[in-house]
């Protein structure tokens, strides 16, 4: 398939999403705008892990600091409630950003199991002040926003927010594409290939890796706010450990490298996660088997399923050529 | 804040290391011989605890619900490793992964046969009592914690020391590829190790749920814990596991009777100062 043809598909499901939600009941425009908000988040990591080969475990701190931020900035200083809202957009990216630049500062020294171990532990840094800082972060009640804003456009009604946060979504999509089509994006797919290979090639690969982890920690900034206002509700579940291997298994299991799987990664957890709990009790079942199912029987993701058809039939075509000769001998 | 209140917080410090000890003693090991990042081992923790439970109040036994409760998690553990996490191979994102999804699938398997409340594993009388040294009270059952993981603590040791065993599971964790070129059996090495790993914390959950309490998401909250235990100690190091687990309960007593609002961030940057500077731990092997 060419590169165009994908972009096509892409952009046919985002109209005919677009479409479908002209006719979805609020329960699923809340669940699809959270799902948009998750998948900038599964997207973000998807830098870390599909495209540079570094498997994050605590994602969910650059979702926390930009929630954090907006709640404070809103609750505190009434900021961000008007036309501010864009200044505080901005503001959650820097500050994912900044964050992931200290991060980085820690994390990028490991690799493999230590680099999981190392954002885990980085993660939980983040989550122990969300919990423990009572004076700040309202501690274990979390911190209850005002509303959502109003500049002109009141952002209360769930539709209009939705179309705000497909913009940044279909934004951020865009971006991170350009992002890993650039000379940059390809030099971290050899860091991830061998990392000792392009280091000999004269790439600074620290360095490399040094910036994915910051531009991942600012869109997973972005992701925070938009949950912020999304939820109404910040709170340290929203970092708590389970968040962050959240997102690692969206983005596993719509495969990774594609940044288009994280996106339906996202979908399907968000689906199990928030609504097949309104439905059935034992939805965990479902959660837990998704992510044993994926581990043991999708590892290219549902993304990697038609690569895995094709290859089949093409394994396959050329064995049935050999029987054939060995037949005919 | 006088001497009573360090010697009862250093007291209280200790027997929380001792309950660390027993669930990550056998993380640490885990991760010494097979490099596992084994999210699941919280559940164990959990299982241990609500076992010990159903085993409670069929039997009125405490005493039996111990090795009960240890045994059958142990069981558990080993079935996960032999079915699902040997065949994965070495891939530390997959095994994450699989291993949270049994969490999950654990979590609500105990929903499910043990409800959603918080229910109390109590001790026989005797250890509800308190000991009273030059003015200070004791309770009983936290010396009570801190002598079994001791007794826990040096049996494991000297198995690992003194017996064939023990020499194998040394040489798995200091270099496995070469443990299989003199001809041990690693596989069935990590087999045990996982096993014992999973009773130590089960053990854990019995002996903690006095006091901790058993209840849904115990798993996941005392899971990290774990880690900072196996990482500030060093991984694969059952005296490394011994002082990590003191270091992070006397750092999570102290922080939260001190500076109570960071007392969770006073618990996690050490880990990341350890990880970025010496990821091998404090006491950890090259």
């Amino acid at each position: 398939m060419s590169e165009r043809t994908k972009i096509l598909i892409v952009v046919a499901a985002l109209i005919v999403l677009l479409i479908v939600m002209q006719f979805a009941s609020s329960f699923v425009i809340l669940l699809v705008t959270q799902a948009l908000v998750f998948a900038i988040l599964a997207m973000s990591l998807d830098i870390l892990l599909g495209y540079t080969g570094l498997p994050s475990l605590g994602q969910a701190a650059y979702l926390g600091v930009g929630a954090y931020l907006t709640a404070i900035l809103a609750t505190k200083y009434g900021f961000g409630l008007g036309s501010s809202f864009w200044a505080v957009i901005v503001l959650g990216i820097l500050l994912g950003a900044v964050t992931a630049a200290i991060f980085g500062l820690f994390a990028i020294r490991a690799s493999g199991v230590y680099f999981l171990m190392i954002t885990l532990a980085l993660g939980q840094c983040v989550w122990g002040l969300a919990y423990r800082w009572n004076s700040l972060t309202g501690g274990d009640n979390g911190i209850n926003m005002p509303g959502r804003p109003n500049f002109g456009i009141d952002l209360a009604h769930d539709m209009t927010f939705f179309y705000v946060v497909f913009g940044f979504f279909v934004a951020a999509l865009a971006a991170l594409y350009l992002l890993v089509k650039s000379p940059f994006g390809r030099s971290l797919v050899g860091i991830r290939e061998s990392e000792l290979r392009m280091r000999i090639l004269g790439y600074n690969t620290w360095l490399h890796k040094y910036i994915a982890f910051i531009i991942a920690g600012a869109f997973g900034g972005l992701a925070g706010v938009l949950w912020a206002f999304l939820n109404g509700l910040v709170s340290p579940e929203d970092v708590i450990l389970t968040t962050s291997v959240d997102a690692l298994l969206m983005v596993v299991l719509g495969g990774p490298g594609t940044l288009v799987g994280g996106a339906i990664g996202a979908g399907v957890v968000v689906f199990l996660r928030e609504y097949l709990s309104t439905l059935v009790e034992w939805w965990q079942y479902a959660l837990g088997g998704v992510y044993v199912l994926t581990i043991l029987y999708l590892p290219g993701g549902l993304m990697g399923i038609p690569e895995r058809i094709r290859q089949r039939r093409a394994l396959s075509a050329p064995a049935e050529q050999a029987k054939a000769v060995s037949v005919s001998q | 804040m006088d001497a009573e209140f360090w010697v009862i917080q250093v007291f209280n410090g200790i027997s929380y290391g001792a309950l660390l000890f027993l669930l990550a003693g056998g993380l640490s090991l885990i991760f010494g011989v097979m490099r596992i990042v084994n999210l699941s081992h919280g559940s164990y923790f959990m299982l241990g605890g609500y076992v010990a439970l159903t085993v409670i109040w069929t039997t009125d036994s405490w005493v039996l619900a111990i090795p009960v409760a240890a045994l059958t998690v142990a069981v558990v553990g080993l079935v996960m490793e032999r079915v699902f996490l040997r065949p994965l191979g070495f891939d530390p994102l997959r095994q994450v992964l699989l291993t949270v999804g049994f969490a999950f699938l654990f979590q609500q398997g105990a929903l499910d046969i043990w409800g959603g409340d918080s229910l109390d594993i109590s001790p026989p009388e005797f250890l509800t009592e308190s000991v009273v040294i030059g003015g200070v009270y004791f309770p009983l059952y936290r010396a009570f914690m801190i002598g079994v993981a001791l007794a826990i603590g040096v049996t494991i040791w000297l198995t690992m020391e003194k017996t064939r065993m023990g020499a194998m599971v040394r040489a798995a964790v200091d270099d496995s590829e070469m443990a299989r070129g003199v001809g041990i059996d690693t596989s069935l090495v990590s087999m045990f190790i996982f096993a014992l790993g999973a009773f130590l914390a089960a053990l854990g959950g019995v002996i903690g749920g006095a006091f901790l309490g058993v209840y849904p998401g115990l798993d996941f909250e005392i899971l990290p814990i774990a880690f900072a235990v196996v990482i500030i100690g060093g991984m694969g190091s059952l005296g490394g596991a011994a002082v990590g687990s003191l270091i992070v309960g006397l750092a999570d007593n102290f922080g939260k009777a001190l500076f109570p609002e960071v007392s969770y961030f006073t618990l996690y940057a050490p880990m990341v100062l350890i990880l970025a500077l010496k990821p091998t731990g404090l006491f950890g092997r090259e």
